[in-house]
């Protein structure tokens, strides 16, 4: 993920038209922003009509029937109902925040693990190193997709809190490798020697002067989990695993696909859903690339 | 022993160790399951009206032996794992009498006949494209770039989803859905494969699209890290040909495309169950969809069993691959552990 380049060669610059087109519309090395800020656009987007927008347009419940079977849109029915004859812009806000939670959770759980399995065992070293490290493997090397149907056909009832759990339980391995790579690079720094001295902890030692110097990097990492816990959860809930009594984006899709809404050109159906997790994904994708190379300006080509 | 027979052992170890985890997962989850699941069964079987009296009581009693779920679970554990040493992974409870392993092998062909053409094609496509754009640079990598990183970061399932609405149903130049025509039977004839090749073209397009934008996407990146590298430097200060350094950096950035196409091979299985269910395609992600909808555990279990040896099997065969090819990781894991 993490690609350190030496500089590139300059080469002469010959200037077609086109390319200085390109580089006044670019003003100057605005590239990398013009791709931050569609990503954030495109994300505050999202998250203000998942979050804001049940409550800026009253609440309703996503799954009471106000309909016949596919209706179409309508004035009364925004983007028409669903199988059940539910609303499914009503369903599209609520399952928008439900993914989005689940996102979050999974986000941070798979983090929260694999900052700290990572911190200690890059830390630590010698043995600890090698019993983590073994772990972090060996998880890595199941796949995660098989733990999730496995647990979630264990688990009768699954509430949001669970899914989440559940998806950040089984992806933070990659996260523990990075976060080991960087934390072992970290560990010769004068700056540890001096806390050493000082007389501090190796909890202190990992959150005050490790964690801080690759906080850039461990939001990254999050970002790139959040967005693979948003799919792993669509996912799962198209298989027909997904959170029980709730809606999300998954789960309108596994609807839309189980009475054929697709196959009887009832796009409204599954239409909404698709778009937002394809939004989803690639701004999140097209955040943590600008990120990359904002914080790590060798990846900058100019 | 030698550093490479070591590391050799250790991987193999590792990899044991892994299976034997997954297998016990594989294994236990599914008990977890409050009551237990053929208790779940034979209620649902009664309540269903389908087999009464002794009949119930005798599929009641092939499942509690199958199971072993009158004696301790390490026995249980043991019978499982005796069981699937025959390559024995028992009787599905949807399609009753069927074994596991039957349905299952009458699925794999088709998912092996989507994948493995789309992930060869859309690798070979992938790479000289990222390759192409690394070196060209300029507009053309710049266009090439952000559609890759648009294509790939599309979830499989929903371009499948768009591509099925679009090219089936609103303009309705494929067939929208399923492995072959309504009513004919899987037979070798020639009838019956340009069926199933009308059927085949938009799951495949749907996965080989998705395949190219992922490859270009790394390659790129990695042709770029080569570009900058001081070997290319070097060569261009002694005067070779362009043309020459090319073929070395994609030598060098060949490596770790290599091993993705090893593991998206070993992935297959897993790797676009829901493609088959959105196209209503005949294999395992179908069946899995149907077992998951039915509550047939043995059924999951030998799917996710399934997808689990084909995962482990190319990252153990990549990695043994890589002790021999590259000194380096060679020298390094057997100078680790």
């Amino acid at each position: 993920m993490d690609v350190a380049a030496a500089p590139r060669p300059r080469t002469a610059k010959r200037w077609h038209p086109l390319v200085i087109t390109i580089s006044i519309l670019r003003l100057g090395g605005i590239g990398i922003n013009t791709r931050f800020w569609v990503s954030i656009g495109l994300l505050g987007a999202i998250v203000v009509f998942g979050l804001l927008g049940p409550t800026l347009l009253g609440k309703r419940d996503p799954l009471r029937i106000v309909g016949g079977l596919y209706d179409p849109p309508s004035s009364q029915v925004w983007l028409g109902t669903d199988n059940f004859g539910r609303d499914v812009f009503t369903q599209l806000m609520y399952g928008t925040r439900t993914s989005l939670t689940i996102g979050l959770i999974a986000g941070a759980v798979a983090t929260l693990i694999g900052v700290a399995v990572g911190t200690l065992a890059g830390f630590r070293g010698g043995t600890i190193e090698e019993a983590l490290m073994g772990i972090t493997n060996v998880v890595i090397t199941i796949p995660s997709i098989v733990i999730l149907i496995l647990l979630s056909i264990a688990i009768a009832s699954r509430s949001i809190v669970v899914m989440g759990v559940i998806i950040g339980i089984t992806s933070w391995p990659w996260t523990a490798r990075a976060v080991r790579a960087q934390t072992a690079s970290l560990r010769a720094r004068e700056h540890l020697d001096l806390a050493r001295l000082s007389g501090a902890g190796t909890v202190s030692l990992i959150l005050v002067d490790i964690i801080p110097y690759m906080l850039s990097y461990i939001f990254m990492a999050f970002v790139l989990q959040f967005a693979s816990g948003i799919l792993q959860e669509a996912a799962l809930s198209l298989l027909g695993l997904g959170p029980t009594n709730t809606i999300s984006l998954g789960i309108m899709l596994h609807w839309s696909l189980l009475w054929e809404a697709v196959r009887t050109g009832a796009w409204w159906a599954f239409f909404p859903p698709t778009v937002f997790l394809t939004i989803i994904a690639f701004a999140l994708l097209l955040l943590q690339s600008s990120l990359d190379e904002l914080f790590n300006p060798r990846l900058r080509r100019k | 022993m030698t550093p490479f027979q070591r590391y050799l052992v250790t991987k193999t170890a590792w990899y044991l160790l892994a299976f034997v985890l997954a297998v016990a997962a594989n294994f236990y989850l599914p008990r977890l399951i409050p009551g237990n699941p053929v208790d779940a069964l034979v209620a649902r079987m009664a309540a269903g009206g389908g087999a009464e009296g002794e009949a119930l009581r005798r599929i009641y009693q092939l499942y509690i032996s199958e199971f072993g779920l009158d004696r301790p679970l390490w026995e249980q554990f043991l019978v499982y794992l005796g069981n699937l040493a025959r390559g024995d992974l028992g009787t599905s409870f949807s399609v009753f009498p069927a074994k596991v392993s039957d349905l299952i092998w009458r699925a794999l062909p088709w998912t092996i006949a989507l994948q493995l053409p789309a992930i060869l094609l859309g690798w070979l496509i992938g790479n000289a494209l990222g390759a192409l754009a690394a070196y060209r640079g300029g507009w053309f990598d710049r266009g090439a770039f952000v559609t890759s990183l648009f294509v790939s970061s599309i979830p499989y399932y929903c371009l499948a989803i768009m591509l099925l609405y679009g090219l089936a149903v609103a303009l309705p130049l494929f067939p929208a859905g399923g492995g072959y025509s309504y009513g004919r039977l899987p037979t070798f004839t020639w009838s019956f494969v340009l069926d199933a090749l009308r059927h085949y073209w938009l799951p495949f397009l749907s996965l080989v699209l998705i395949f190219i934008g992922g490859q270009a996407v790394g390659m790129r990146s990695m042709a770029i890290y080569e570009l900058n590298a001081d070997y290319v430097n070097y060569a261009r200060g002694l005067g070779i040909p362009d043309r020459r350094i090319v073929t070395y950096i994609f030598r060098n950035a060949m490596l770790p495309q290599v091993t993705g196409l090893a593991l998206s091979i070993g992935s297959l299985v897993g790797g676009a169950l829901i493609t088959e269910i959105v196209f209503g395609y005949p294999g395992i992600g179908t069946l899995l969809f149907s077992a998951i909808r039915q509550n047939d555990y043995p059924l999951i279990q030998g799917v996710t069993l399934l997808i689990v040896i084909g995962i482990l099997l190319a990252n153990y065969l990549v990695d043994i691959a890589y002790g021999f090819i590259d000194p380096r990781i060679r020298a390094v894991q057997a100078g680790e552990r």
